[in-house]
């Protein structure tokens, strides 16, 4: 590599990084404003999750007594792992500098690493709601995690890869065609993102309703500058799932490595417009469904894992499906 | 049926003249093998020093690792002893594979005695523990030395004779008598389906040594029954579902560091003699055998992590989750026989390398936890995980070692559990064009099952750690707990540090089993150390790499960044108050989440298939002064289905048979003239 | 080997069969133990000679052993041992000598038929040697299953253990460690065996095995 191409992917790749950490809050709020608008309400501003951010920031952490260090170290690994996760995921243009250092199935590892903390933070202060939430999110991982890494290996069978942007690039090309694992892989991963993200029908990120919680449950402790933390990992955690799906299923538009500035612009708006077609989609559907029994969503679940798991065994079977 | 590669390496044994410069090993691991013998024997003059012995004892392991290290790449080099037999002697020889076990079993065994030097000193009664364990590592680094059979057969034994003993050593214990007879009869049958192994593969010449069994290979018939017999055996003692029954009982029985050893190295030692079988000596797999090892890998995983999740028993736990690592092991085993048998070397290679690296790992990790384990046991004075909670206050590095253990084990970046996993994951995502549909089905059904896995196990290290470090103490000695001496924080600390390098520069044991994987498919991973920063790329980089330790800067470098711009633009201020938990904060610990409870979503989720879980309330009768309270019932299929049948069929014949130990001296000897002249009539005939 | 040395030693092991039928034939204890003696006097003869053919100086030991041991000494012993108990006149079978000595005559069609055709590729003495050999361990434990008395069982397994040393001796480059292994493990069998026959006896007043089976414990 050549040290102007390689100075090129090294600023796309920071620019990736602090584009993804400054729009995830935007997303937050866009999901919400869509929620709002379909029920009639007038909602919080778009910038909203940006101001609760500042304002967790600003106010100073209550602990509980018996609060180990990990508790506290917690928020801040649950972050960073999220943020890696969503560095490596090709947004705007393939390319990336350090798009090498994992692969899809990295970024499924890193993502358990953040759920593995974050379940675990919930059980540290020995109450009862942090408990009903870890064991709950244990149980939605154990079917999420398979799947995730079924629709993996549909994509990447079809890619012959799991390096994203190599997937990315290969998609784009148009070799792949309509295919009908990849149909199955895409229906699987917004079940997935469902479930990942803890929205309706697995979870509402909007209530308190101690039964219904799972995610909330588990962060009922933190305050301050952890909750700070951890609101903002959720919020990356939802760019990158939209992100993904984006790049690995609809990845028009996406820059390639020697593109000019005038693809780079275009990838940058073409991935601007995805994101929000995906949070109003998202905010839609959250509208049309009411939330599941905790016991229904391994059903829902496992059905995702299935269908990666079909689209997989049909690749396996035959090359053309 | 694709070709077979050529082998090099074993199949020139014992012809390595041409040894040169390069030092030959074997002589200094034999030498290994008589001092930790002498020490088993000096451990019985010496009653009271036991420290000196398991200090000695680390040292030689050391010592076994070193010669396992520099190796791995040595020509084979062979060394026969006069001992034994009169006609065959003790053959040994230490080639690439070989090598690549005495790896665990240094490191292992090191680990265990190290952490033994303080762990020990609790014990009650140490005159029936310290002789064996240099014993048990002296027998195990036999047979993965033994180049004949008689010396395999017999090191086999003496691993688990010894191994027994070990088990048996606090026989005062509830359970501990049955689960060292179980774990008796497991071994004896093991012992004896590779017994039967060996035989065929010896032949009706009697070529005992390898070299021997190796230039007349098996085929047909012979050769799938000696697969089938030696997937018995092997499998018996690496715990492969369903013959795992003995291992959850035999395992926690021992002293830690003896589970430790157990769990870490005496499966690899099973490992590698169903590699050394299968791969090498009964030649290339044919394409069914792999559809069986996938089968069995795959069912072994899942099944153990799920018994693993429902399990409170903390050493019980683990051991179910040696059985899960043992079915990944042989996931990737299996997908090395299917590429093989098929021609598709690449593939072999990399599936190979992922096996034996996990293998590898699983050691490391493994012994990591019983070590924790043993500390929790001092310490809190009780295995029991539903009696802990919130070590991570009073055993400060346990818990550190303990939360990397699992975190490593729970595959999660960037930890070396993960790097294994996800290069059997790159295998099998190669997927080339298999001509058979059992492959064609079994290769992701067995990716499905992985995955599946992978995340049930991390949600039992959840549960696991949180349960008995995180929350607060369930009961009294939970609460007073207190850390375990230096040694054994120095052990835990050491393996814990090796999880972290291993999965940050795995190069480095890729590289290290490249020689091992050619050895036996005649190619190898390309080299990985040296390349772009350290990154694994097994195949081509355009396809899959991963750079564990730029994974582990971004991580530090992004969390101290967070940190930092944390405290500086937002509040740093810190207040300690009462538990918020919804505003009933209620400070009894009864009101935790228990392990039980934790696991109950998932137990009903799988259990109602795998374990015909039931639950019913049990409801006092009013006036009655109990508590009420859910039970649970909970069943393994595989002693339902297999063991139960099996005793009970034993009962009816031997119950029948009974009348036979009433007959004169003179019948008895009719009985054996008899059966002589049969079988001596059927070979006249059959040949 | 040249042609009359081959014949010597085939003629030596066959012999030895020959003996081996004679003891079937043989009712009564003291001829009995007369054809052992002739029995081991037969193999220290042929193992005497399989030194000389095969420049061994250790099987001279070995036939030296033999014939100072089984030929001399033990049936020694069990003559005063039959004395003493004053059964030197028990006529004892349990089934016919026809009907043993047609079994017999089985048997050595099928070590014959079971040996030649295993060992096509060694030494024809080799050969023959070990299939007689073969005859004559089955002809000894035919001997043991069809008499009732203990001390014949006793002369039965000794025949057996000839038949043993004879196999031994004809295979080359069995080590002088084993056939020394298997000569002690024979005496002492014979010391336990000898003390046994004077304990039962003085229990029982009796030698016949079938006696001590009435005081088995449990079921009959």
């Amino acid at each position: 590599m050549n040290q102007p191409a390689s100075l090129w992917a090294l600023s796309i790749q920071f620019a990736q990084m602090l584009l993804v950490l400054g729009l995830a809050p935007l997303l937050t709020g866009l999901v919400r404003k869509t929620k709002a608008r379909i029920q009639r309400r007038q909602g919080p501003p778009l910038l909203q999750p940006y101001r609760d951010l500042r304002r967790l920031l600003n106010k100073e952490s209550v602990l509980a007594e018996n609060a180990s260090w990990l508790f506290q170290v917690a928020p801040y690994l649950i972050f960073s792992f999220t943020w890696v996760a969503a560095a490596l995921v090709p947004t705007f243009a393939t390319g990336l500098m350090f798009g090498w250092t994992g692969d899809l199935l990295a970024i499924s590892g890193l993502l358990g690493a953040a759920r593995f903390f974050q379940t675990l933070a919930g059980m540290d202060i020995g109450t009862s709601f942090g408990g009903i939430g870890s064991s709950r999110e244990s149980m939605f991982a154990t079917l999420a995690e398979p799947a995730t890494i079924m629709i993996v290996f549909c994509v990447a069978l079809i890619a012959g890869s799991t390096q994203l942007s190599t997937i990315a690039d290969y998609m784009a090309s148009g070799a792949a065609g309509l295919r009908v694992s990849l149909a199955l892989a895409l229906i699987a991963l917004a079940i997935v993102t469902l479930a990942e993200n803890a929205r309706i029908p697995v979870d509402n990120p909007a209530t308190h309703l101690e039964l219904t919680m799972v995610h909330e449950a588990m962060v009922l402790e933190y305050s301050g500058r952890h909750l700070a933390m951890i609101d903002l990992a959720s919020h990356l955690k939802l760019l990158l799932y939209i992100s993904l799906i984006g790049c690995l299923f609809f990845p028009f538009g996406i820059a390639r490595m020697g593109g000019g500035p005038v693809a780079y612009l275009m990838g940058l708006g073409l991935y601007l417009a995805k994101l929000a077609a995906g949070a109003v989609l998202l905010g839609a559907f959250e509208m049309c469904i009411a939330k599941m029994r905790v016991f229904r969503v391994p059903n829902f679940v496992g059905a995702a894992f299935m269908l990666g798991l079909l689209g997989v065994l049909l690749l396996f079977v035959s090359r053309g499906m | 049926m694709g070709h077979c590669s050529p082998r090099a390496g074993p199949t020139d044994w014992p012809g390595a003249e041409d040894m040169g410069h390069q030092p030959e090993m074997i002589e200094p691991t034999a030498w290994c093998i008589a001092a930790l013998l002498a020490l088993s024997a000096l451990s019985v003059c010496l009653p009271r020093r036991h420290g000196a012995i398991y200090a000695a004892a680390t040292l030689v392991c050391l010592a076994l690792l070193w010669c396992g290290a520099t190796s791995l790449a040595a020509p084979v080099s062979g060394l026969k002893l006069p001992l034994g037999l009169p006609v065959t002697g003790v053959t040994l020889s230490l080639d690439p594979l070989a090598a690549a076990f005495l790896i665990p079993i240094g490191l292992g065994g090191a680990g265990a005695c190290l952490y033994a030097i303080g762990y020990g000193q609790h014990e009650a009664e140490p005159a029936r523990v310290v002789p064996f364990v240099p014993l048990f590592i002296a027998a195990m680094t036999l047979a993965v030395l033994a180049a004949d059979a008689f010396v395999f057969l017999f090191a086999w034994e003496l691993m688990s004779l010894a191994s027994w003993a070990l088990v048996l050593a606090r026989h005062r214990e509830d359970g501990n008598i049955h689960a060292a007879f179980v774990y008796l009869v497991m071994a004896v049958f093991s012992g004896l389906t590779l017994l039967l192994a060996f035989g065929l593969l010896a032949g009706t010449e009697g070529g005992f040594t390898f070299g021997a069994i190796r230039a007349a290979r098996p085929t047909g018939g012979t050769a799938a029954l000696v697969f089938v017999l030696a997937t018995i055996g092997a499998g018996a003692k690496a715990g492969l579902v369903p013959l795992h029954v003995w291992l959850p009982l035999a395992h926690p029985a021992a002293p830690s560091h003896v589970s430790a050893l157990m769990s870490g190295v005496m499966t690899k030692v099973a490992v590698y003699g169903f590699i050394r079988i299968v791969f090498d000596l009964a030649g290339p797999p044919v394409w069914w055998e792999a559809a069986i090892v996938l089968a069995l890998g795959g069912a072994t995983a899942a099944l153990g992590a799920l018994h693993a999740l429902m399990e409170r028993d903390l050493k019980r736990l683990l051991a179910y989750s040696t059985i899960e690592n043992i079915g990944i092991v042989f996931i990737g085993l299996g997908l090395a026989m299917a590429f093989q048998s098929n021609g598709f070397t690449p593939g072999a290679v990399l599936a190979l390398t992922a096996a034996l690296f996990h293998a590898l790992n699983h050691t490391v990790f493994k012994s990591l936890l019983f070590f924790g384990a043993g500390a929790v046991l001092h310490g809190a004075g009780t295995r029991d995980i539903g009696r802990l909670g919130g070590l991570i206050h009073r055993m400060p590095w346990t818990h550190a070692a303990m939360l990397t253990g699992c975190a490593a084990i729970s595959a999660l970046p960037p930890l070396n559990g993960f790097v294994s996993e996800w290069m059997t994951f790159q295998a099998i995502l190669l997927r080339p064009d298999l001509p058979q549909w059992g492959l064609k089905i079994m290769i992701p059904v067995d990716g499905a099952l992985l995955a599946l896995t992978a995340a049930l196990a991390a949600a039992c290290f959840v549960r696991m750690h949180g349960i008995a470090f995180l929350g607060r103490p369930r009961s009294e000695p939970a609460a007073t707990a207190h850390e375990t001496d230096a040694w054994s924080t120095a052990a835990m600390a050491l393996f814990a540090a090796l999880c972290l390098v291993l999965g940050l520069v795995p190069g480095i044991a890729v590289d290290g089993l490249a020689p091992v994987v050619s050895s036996l498919l005649g190619e190898r991973l390309p080299p990985q150390l040296g390349d772009k920063w350290l990154s694994l790329i097994p195949i081509s980089a355009s396809r899959s790499s991963y750079n564990g330790l730029l994974v582990f800067l971004f991580l530090a470098s992004s969390t101290m960044i967070v940190v930092a711009l944390a405290h500086r633009f937002g509040s740093s201020a810190t207040r300690r108050a009462p538990a918020w938990d919804c505003g009933f904060p209620d400070p009894r610990p009864e009101t935790q989440y228990t392990a039980e409870s934790f696991s109950q979503p998932i137990r009903r989720v799988f259990g109602a298939l795998v374990f015909r879980t039931r639950e019913t309330v049990d409801m006092p009768a009013p006036g009655e002064m109990r508590a009420g309270g859910i039970v649970r019932y909970s069943r393994d299929l595989a002693w339902d289905g297999i063991y139960t049948p099996i005793a009970t069929y034993v009962g009816i014949v031997s119950t029948r048979l009974n009348t036979i130990q009433f007959l004169t001296i003179r019948r008895y000897l009719t009985f054996v003239f008899l059966s002589l002249v049969a079988l001596l009539l059927a070979l006249a005939l059959w040949q | 080997m040249t042609g009359i040395s081959f014949d010597i030693s085939h003629m030596l092991a066959g012999f030895l069969v020959l003996l081996s039928f004679l003891m079937l034939y043989q009712v009564r204890l003291p001829p009995l133990l007369n054809v052992l003696a002739a029995h081991a006097f037969a193999l220290s003869l042929s193992v005497a000679w399989q030194a000389h053919t095969q420049d061994a100086p250790h099987l001279y030991i070995t036939a030296a052993i033999a014939l100072l041991f089984k030929a001399i000494l033990v049936p020694w012993v069990l003559r005063r041992m039959v004395v003493r108990m004053g059964i030197h006149r028990e006529i004892e079978n349990v089934v016919g000598i026809g009907l043993t000595m047609l079994a017999a005559m089985a048997l050595v069609a099928l070590s014959l038929e079971f040996m030649l055709p295993l060992t096509a590729k060694a030494d024809p003495v080799v050969r023959e040697d070990i299939a007689l050999a073969l005859s004559v361990v089955l002809i000894g434990l035919l001997l043991m299953v069809t008499r009732r008395n203990a001390v014949s069982q006793v002369v039965g397994f000794m025949s057996l253990e000839n038949g043993i040393n004879l196999a031994a001796t004809g295979a080359r480059g069995m080590p002088l460690v084993v056939e020394i292994s298997v000569a002690f493990s024979v005496l002492i069998a014979f010391i336990v065996i000898g003390v046994f026959l004077f304990r039962i006896r003085e229990r029982f007043d009796s030698v016949d095995v079938g006696t001590l089976h009435m005081f088995r414990g449990g079921r009959q």
